[in-house]
């Protein structure tokens, strides 16, 4: 039964690193940038949805709320922060992003406290029980909200004419935009999207650990990115499957390796391990 | 006085710590985004074998040795992945040392060591110790970087491909880069760890990483004189602008940030800038 108790919190955590990765994998796969910062909007999300929650005490006006004010935080970043350092050393934006994350970190801390808030009313804290096992119905939202948001991307980007435009301008953008598409409008849009699915999953870590730290989105922003390079840098697939096989190898790893190392320790030691045997991760073509 | 000479070792250690980062990142290019592992190791090699009885001068360059074998590992990386895969790879490596720290009880776990044997030097002699070390240093950088070995550190930088099509082992150079780097973030741990004479892992995580990072790019990303003042001022003014100290980390997010915004090359570009638009006037 442990077996498959870990696999389940592996599947759940894996769901939220879904959320997260699939932004930051958007990004770097149309822009070639590291976007540290992608965290730091999560962790808006967790606190735009405790706040408003508070206030109105309507989950779905505050989940939505959010996560349209993040998307538009995300886009207000790509114009003012990456979009003038397009053609500078691919160090530079990373740096910038990695300046920006820790600033919102400090500004969350400055306005909402360092002690963190909590909901006064925390949704879904029932225990359901499967036999033996005992899983949070918050755990069980948060794998359909991801299952839900990503299919409805992948959908979107295999299905609509704009999205795959988007796919199009990704794989290819010179000649996407030879062929007459807004690149720029792609950007604004992947930025939108992605930070709105990051928002997304802070809101569901909000709920789950109910409680909204300034500091929650240190480790999931730089796991985030060792996801999507294992994933294989700008690979949306390669990525949802990378934040799943993270989750379950950390759950296992914490049970077996827990003496040696810790947990985000297994998670990078496993990114080392087959980045050295594969440099371009998991499912990574060459360049 | 006291306190004067604790922040002249403050300095000392901060511009030992960004010089060493400067020649991998800054002369070969290859961005690390884990160099407090380095400065860690090097401290708690130090501290151990200093444990042990060994004396202390023995003890620190036994901390940088151990510090650059770790360097010469992780440099294989280097080998292996590239810029941004390299950068990741890089931060991997410090969640990882700290991760492993925190686990092992001989290494003192989550508490750190205390019992670090004491020098025997006031803090007047000890502060003019590690100044001497940071000037040997200082000079180690400017030398390396008008020597062959510079100019071949240059030429990867700027385009890997090309510098092996001129015959330059790359791979040499980027192995001597990072084993001459975390050699002397090792020296400046083990300086730290007999200053402050208590290490843990929380003095050597990725925040630490990125101070040293923010030091070097504020200053100018490879040059000598912009790193130096960079650590000089990022170093002394959370420290004398008490009110700051508490905002320490928005004021390193925020100079990094505006600097790759506005100014990519650091101090030492704005000077350069200032000096060629004199210079046309």
């Amino acid at each position: 039964m442990l077996f498959i108790d870990l696999i389940l919190q592996g599947l759940i955590q894996g769901s939220i690193y879904a959320l997260i990765a699939v932004g930051l994998t958007l990004v770097y796969g149309l822009l070639r940038i590291l976007h540290v910062a992608h965290a730091g909007l999560f962790t808006l999300g967790a606190y735009l949805g405790v706040l408003l929650m508070n206030q109105t005490n309507s989950l779905i006006l505050s989940f939505t709320i959010s996560m349209f004010l993040v998307g538009l935080l995300g886009v207000a970043i790509y114009i003012f922060c990456y979009k003038p350092m397009l053609e500078k050393p691919p160090y530079v934006a990373l740096i910038a992003s990695i300046g920006l994350f820790i600033s919102m970190e400090e500004i969350y801390r400055m306005v909402f406290g360092a002690m963190g808030v909590s909901y006064k009313n925390p949704p879904f804290q029932d225990v359901i029980n499967l036999s033996s096992l005992h899983l949070k119905s918050a755990e069980i939202v948060t794998m359909l909200v991801a299952l839900v948001l990503i299919s409805a991307l992948s959908i979107f980007t295999t299905k609509t004419r704009v999205g795959i435009s988007w796919r199009a301008t990704v794989t290819q953008p010179q000649i996407a935009e030879s062929f007459g598409i807004n690149v720029e409008k792609v950007r604004y849009g992947n930025f939108f999207i992605g930070s709105m699915l990051a928002g997304a999953g802070g809101v569901m870590v909000g709920i789950l650990n109910n409680l909204v730290e300034p500091t929650m989105g240190g480790v999931p922003s730089y796991k985030a990115l060792a996801i999507i390079v294992l994933g294989g840098l700008g690979n949306v697939k390669g990525t949802l499957i990378a934040s799943v096989l993270l989750g379950v190898v950390e759950s296992f790893g914490t049970i077996y390796l827990g003496s040696l190392l810790d947990r985000d320790a297994i998670a990078f030691a496993f990114l080392i391990i087959v980045l050295m045997i594969k440099p371009q991760g998991l499912f990574g073509s060459k360049r | 006085m006291e306190y004067f000479y604790s922040l002249l070792i403050l300095v000392g250690i901060s511009v030992i710590l960004s010089l060493s980062l400067n020649l991998i990142s800054g002369y070969c290019g290859q961005i690390s985004l884990g160099h407090a592992a380095f400065y860690g190791t090097g401290a708690y090699a130090a501290a151990m074998i200093a444990q042990l009885g060994i004396n202390i001068p023995i003890s620190i360059i036994f901390g940088a040795i151990v510090a650059g074998v770790f360097g010469f590992i992780v440099g294989f990386s280097s080998l292996r992945v590239k810029d941004d895969f390299l950068a990741i790879t890089t931060m991997g490596v410090n969640f990882l040392f700290i991760g492993f720290v925190r686990q092992q009880e001989w290494l003192g776990g989550e508490m750190g060591i205390y019992s670090i044997p004491a020098t025997g030097l006031t803090k007047m002699q000890y502060s003019l110790v590690v100044t001497i070390v940071a000037i040997f240093v200082i000079m180690f950088s400017i030398t390396i970087k008008n020597r062959w070995m510079g100019f071949a550190f240059e030429a990867i930088a700027d385009d890997e491909d090309a510098a092996e099509t001129v015959a330059i082992n790359t791979s040499k150079y980027k192995l001597t880069a990072f084993i001459l780097g975390t050699m002397l973030a090792g020296l400046a741990g083990g300086l730290y760890a007999f200053d402050i004479r208590y290490i843990g892992p929380d003095s050597f995580g990725f925040t630490e990483s990125i101070s040293i990072l923010s030091m070097v790019v504020v200053g100018g990303i490879g040059s000598v004189w912009g790193v130096v003042t960079a650590s000089i001022i990022l170093s002394l003014l959370p420290q004398w602008l008490q009110f700051i100290s508490d905002y320490k980390l928005l004021l390193y997010g925020g100079l990094l940030f505006l600097m790759m915004r506005f100014s990519p090359k650091g101090i030492a570009g704005i000077f350069e800038y200032v000096k060629t638009r004199t210079l046309k006037i």
